[in-house]
């Protein structure tokens, strides 16, 4: 009987290692260890052994069933683990295939240009203004001293609606109807908008497009403070090495006024065909605000002095951006919108 | 304004500067220099030739075979101009030489025969075409008789020459004159002005002998004067006179035309000369026109005159409408002898507004326009009666024929130093403003620490002392204005809550796939009010530049609809933009109403995952779930009701509604919009922004997590196809009692497997409680009320 068992116990040790799939082994541990196996059948049969053999006899049975669990076991660690790995190798994707796209839209180029001109000032303690698109000729012309028969403001340029109410040629008739509003107090707004003139739309021309106009009054506020301003703006807008430099120029509503130039951004002003080969970009228009707007508004412009500046956000963008024709910021073209999606940071 | 830099060192010292380093300077203190333009264009070897022989080339009609004398040798040379004779000196390009735009001058054989060179017209030489005079035009330039044959062309006839192009702005009329430049040039280098000297031989006979003046609209025209010039024989200008002429930009015609050309630009005084003889009476009047009067003026154009514009006439009929343009019936001709030269001051708007009648714009009128210095009215008649008698033989009347109330005094500036120094927040030396203030020529005297300065008639955009500080700050160099930041107290700055929400609103969308679009404004009256939430009048302009932007948009959707289309028809077959912007309705008072509204526009698929094959067309309900988030997102609570629109799909339609408002409109484009529009299923949506962002939202509180679980029952119900699952989702949660917490729709069945008219919706109810855990009886309990109430709604529960 012990022979017997040896041999049992030779025989499943082989069938262990001979299985090769998890199934396979369990058949085994069935085959061998289950309540029908020749092992429990060894148990069972003990009964007609004789008493003094039993102890014996029970103990050796219970070492070759230990021994083959034992080996049981650690042969279905090994198989449980390439079963799984085999599984995991199953399972690999392609990660080269595209992910699951998220849907992303972004803002208009101009709203970008405008938004980011807005909080750098807002930085600065200004505030946001907003007026009307069709707006009183009062406040278009005449409160910005441009009283009825100035050259600057003729019937061709504009789009009249009614002799007195137009569709607004810039955005100044914000700071008018602010100046107004303050009755006398200091001011500091920014003041952002679609404009419209009589243009014919072409590669550099648009009759409708946006301003973004800042105003800036109160006691003692003096020439090199608008030259300050505009460098910061420059600087943060256009990057640090960025200088600035001021042109005498004229608009009636400010004296002195002056165009401001960037050092070209492209070639840092050794002339390239950004900057024309001047070194120098034209970005905006400025002033200190002319008496006859500040009193117009009920200012007393002796004790209380300002500073004004404007400019375009599509010429901003088409200089930043090397945007060609300025009708892309009016055509929607997906192929042309999608593109101003990332940050600059 | 073109000024030629050889003809303004007649007048002041340009210290032999480069032009381009002139022209820096001239930008950098104040007039922009829009070109520096260099007349020689680079050419080399053009010298003068002259004709000795002119045949017909045997070959070609249009081609003559002329022998030249070119100096160094007599060269053949095949001309096609038609004007080319025997005799005539010519401006010869040799081979070698090189003219604008590049072109090199090479022997050639034209049809057999040899040309060694190139007979030039002036268009050949660089110079515009209107700018030639017209006896020339089609063809080559002849040189006057002297021109010495072989020299160069270059330099003998005032090509090797630069012109400076300014941009005036409307401000400096001052320099729309080469005087009022050499001012300009000689205050920016500390230059003296030499001024023309004028002296000429008059006759013995007074011009008064021979012309009355009467001038009968003083306000309109406060200064006239007059000169009588006989004798002149009318020929072509000498050619220095033409080609200073031609390099400011106008065109040489005759000698007398010329001259009052040539004080025109000298002075900036618009002259005007009539034939004496043509008009008649030996009178001149001035007076303001008969409402209907004709007169044809010198662009053979007859014009219909009106009662407030001021005509020249000779006693009896206009001769020329004053300052803007001459009369035929008196024009200079060929055979004129007798000229009067007018010279006058006639009031800007005056001016301004015949020139616009008539859409008549001269050299003249826009001086006038901008205010003629008075004080050079008289100077520059007798410059024009001297350089007659010089160039045209003419014998001047002695004396002038003067209408003369105008006001020739200097407008005195007072302004102190400190004053112009806390404005430019800077130091510059009392010695210094006097400096500058000399440069100008402006007289000033110091009285008591204030400067006093006396401001030439020139200069009339000088009127208050800001004017004076931008004179100083200019000249003394902008550069030197250093850079502060303003002193006052710091004020926090911001948006207002209006416009943060608004860029919330932007992020999202952005955020929710969608790309901003910007339109335009301005629409058809076709588009005006397609789409509008609100209908009204519509506004259109008083002269639109064409129909298609006539009238004031009430709606964004049309114009954003024809962007989606504009991608599509690109084969860009999914689109989704959005815009935000100002519809335009009629308001309560000669102001509109502009209401900032949002519009988004969607084609093609809204998902698109096309290798795991998920692709999924847009549908109303990707709208309706961007509304639906974007209200949580600004916590306003927006409802939604069935309507219909006009160009939207009749069932695939509803009103956005905010507080009772029907403030939106959400749906799907109608099948014939669609096709017209050339687009596929296209979902549409537009929102009274303004009326959403100027709701005040309020504080947010936080609501405690639960600690309890919730429980959840599912009830599908058979339907009829028209019930809406809100209409049963308000029995459900009206039944439901303060334990259901929520109702969701999970499922919408409409298949074949059901009975015909019906559908099958499932609903998944939440119950929960926030004091403790629920038990099962509890909930069946409050369910089984929801299911009694929706049996006796009718819905069939279905097992």
């Amino acid at each position: 009987m012990e022979a017997q068992l040896q041999e049992l116990k030779t025989q499943a040790l082989e069938k262990i290692a001979e299985a090769s799939t998890v199934k396979e082994l369990n058949d085994v541990r069935v085959a061998y260890l289950g309540k029908k196996g020749p092992i429990t059948d060894l148990l069972k049969g003990m009964g007609k052994l004789p008493a003094e053999e039993r102890p014996k006899m029970g103990a050796l049975v219970n070492v070759v069933r230990e021994e083959v669990t034992t080996q049981l076991e650690a042969r279905m660690v090994l198989l449980e683990e390439e079963a799984i790995n085999a599984k995991l190798q199953s399972e690999t994707i392609d990660i080269t295939l595209p992910g699951r796209p998220v849907k992303t839209g972004n803002a208009h180029p101009l709203t970008r240009v405008v938004e980011e001109i807005e909080d750098l000032f807002i930085s600065m303690g200004y505030e946001v203004a907003e007026g009307p698109e069709v707006e009183k000729d009062y406040y278009n012309f005449e409160a910005l001293n441009l009283p009825k028969g100035h050259p600057a403001r003729d019937m061709q340029d504009s789009f009249y609606i009614t002799e007195d109410v137009l569709l607004r040629t810039h955005t100044s008739p914000v700071q008018a109807r602010t100046m107004e509003a303050k009755g006398g107090e200091p001011i500091k707004i920014i003041c952002p908008g679609k404009v419209y003139r009589r243009d014919s739309d072409d590669a550099t021309h648009s009759h409708q497009f946006t301003q973004i106009e800042g105003l800036v009054i109160g006691e003692d506020i003096r020439m090199s403070d608008l030259k300050g301003t505009l460098s910061v703006f420059a600087k943060k807008m256009f990057g640090d090495d960025r200088e600035i430099r001021l042109r005498p120029s004229f608009f009636p509503f400010t004296e002195p006024s002056v165009e401001m130039d960037i050092s070209c951004f492209k070639c840092g002003g050794s002339g390239c065909n950004v900057c024309k080969k001047t070194g120098w970009i034209e970005i905006l228009g400025a002033g200190m605000v002319h008496p006859n707007v500040l009193e117009m508004a009920g200012y007393d412009s002796k004790r209380l002095t300002g500073f004004a500046f404007g400019m375009g956000p599509e010429r901003i963008a088409m200089l930043k951006y090397g945007v060609e024709d300025i009708r892309h910021f009016y055509t929607n073209d997906v192929r042309f919108l999608s593109q101003f999606q990332r940050t600059e940071l | 304004m073109l000024v030629s830099i050889n003809w303004l060192k007649d007048y002041v010292n340009t210290q032999q500067l480069p032009p381009a380093e002139l022209g820096e300077k001239i930008t950098r203190s104040g007039i922009e220099v829009d070109a520096v333009i260099d007349r020689s264009h680079g050419m080399t070897n053009v010298v003068v030739g002259y004709v000795e022989s002119c045949v017909k080339h045997p070959e070609a009609d249009k081609l003559s075979i002329c022998q030249v004398d070119v100096g160094e040798e007599t060269a053949q040379i095949i001309c096609g101009a038609p004007n080319i004779a025997e005799g005539q000196k010519v401006i010869v390009a040799r081979p070698g030489a090189k003219l604008p735009g590049g072109i090199k001058i090479k022997k050639a054989k034209l049809r057999g025969e040899e040309s060694n060179g190139m007979i030039c017209s002036l268009q050949e030489l660089g110079i515009e075409g209107k700018l030639v005079p017209k006896a020339y035009a089609e063809g080559i330039y002849v040189l006057p008789k002297d021109a010495e044959t072989g020299s160069d062309v270059i330099a003998n006839f005032n090509l090797d020459d630069t012109v400076l192009e300014l941009g005036l702005t409307p401000n400096r009329a001052d320099a729309m004159s080469m005087l009022g430049v050499a001012y300009e040039v000689g205050a920016i280098l500390s230059e003296e002005v030499k001024l023309p000297e004028i002296s000429y031989q008059e006759s013995a006979d007074t011009a008064a002998s021979m012309l009355t003046l009467t001038v009968d609209a003083p306000e309109a025209n406060p200064l006239y004067v007059a000169k009588v010039v006989r004798n002149i024989k009318v020929q072509e200008s000498p050619m220095w006179l033409q080609q200073r002429l031609m390099a400011a930009g106008v065109r040489p015609h005759n000698n007398v035309v010329d001259v009052t050309n040539y004080v025109l630009m000298e002075y900036g005084q618009p002259l005007h000369a009539f034939d004496y003889d043509l008009l008649g009476t030996g009178n001149i009047t001035v007076r303001h026109a008969k409402e209907g009067e004709m007169i044809t003026t010198l662009d053979d154009a007859e014009r219909k005159l009106s009662a407030h514009q001021l005509v020249i006439t000779n006693g009896e009929k206009p001769v020329a409408i004053a300052g803007v343009m001459g009369g035929a019936n008196s024009e200079v001709s060929d055979a004129t002898t007798t000229v009067v030269i007018e010279s006058a001051y006639f009031e800007s708007g005056s001016v301004r507004q015949t020139s616009k009648d008539h859409g008549l714009r001269s050299d003249a009128s826009s001086r006038f326009e901008k205010g003629v210095d008075p004080n050079r009215v008289i100077p520059a008649a007798e410059r024009a009666a001297q350089l007659l008698s010089e160039l045209a033989g003419g014998e001047v009347l002695s004396g002038s024929v003067v209408f003369d109330k105008v006001s020739k005094e200097e407008k005195i500036v007072k302004v102190s130093p400190d004053f112009i120094n806390s404005r430019l927040g800077m130091k510059i030396a009392f010695e210094e403003m006097l400096d500058i203030l000399n440069r100008l020529k402006f007289t000033t005297e110091a009285v008591n620490g204030q400067l006093v300065i006396s401001v030439p008639t020139r200069r009339q955009d000088i009127q208050i002392p800001e004017d004076v500080i931008e004179e100083i700050a200019r000249l003394h160099g902008y550069d030197e204005i250093p850079a502060t930041l303003p002193e006052a107290e710091t004020t926090p700055g911001g948006l207002t809550p209006y416009q943060a929400k608004r860029r919330i609103v932007r992020n999202f969308l952005e955020g929710a796939g969608l790309l901003q679009a910007t339109t335009y404004s301005l629409t058809s009256e076709k588009s005006a009010k397609q789409f509008a939430l609100e209908k009204t009048e519509t506004t259109r302009l008083l002269m639109p530049m064409s129909e298609e932007r006539s009238i004031l948009r009430q709606s964004l959707l049309p114009h954003l609809l024809e962007s989606v289309t504009y991608n599509t028809a690109r084969r860009m077959d999914s689109v989704a933009l959005y815009e935000t912007g100002a519809v335009f309705l009629k308001g309560n008072d000669e102001l509109l109403n502009e209401q900032e509204h949002l519009a988004v526009a969607i084609t093609g698929l809204w998902l698109d995952n096309s290798w795991q094959g998920e692709k999924k067309p847009v549908d109303f309900f990707v709208l309706k779930g961007i509304v639906e988030a974007l209200s949580a997102k600004l916590g306003v609570e927006l409802t939604f009701e069935r309507g219909q629109m006009d160009d939207l799909h009749p069932g695939r339609t509803a009103f956005v509604v905010l507080n009772g408002q029907r403030i939106g409109v959400i749906g799907q484009l109608h099948p014939s919009e669609q096709k017209a529009r050339d687009l596929k299923t296209t979902v549409v949506m537009e929102l009274n922004l303004a009326a959403i962002l100027t709701l005040e939202t309020e504080a947010l509180v936080y609501t405690q997590v639960p600690r309890y679980p919730s429980m959840s029952r599912d009830v599908a119900l058979v339907l009829s196809k028209f019930v809406e699952a809100a209409t049963i989702e308000n029995v459900i949660r009206s039944a439901g009692g303060k334990l259901l917490k929520d109702v969701r729709v999970f499922d919408l069945y409409e298949g074949d497997k059901m009975e015909e008219g019906k559908k099958s919706v499932a609903f998944s109810l939440t119950y929960f409680d926030p004091e403790k855990t629920l038990t099962d009886e509890e909930v069946t309990k409050a369910h089984e009320k929801v299911l009694a109430a929706l049996t006796d709604v009718g819905a069939e529960l279905r097992s």
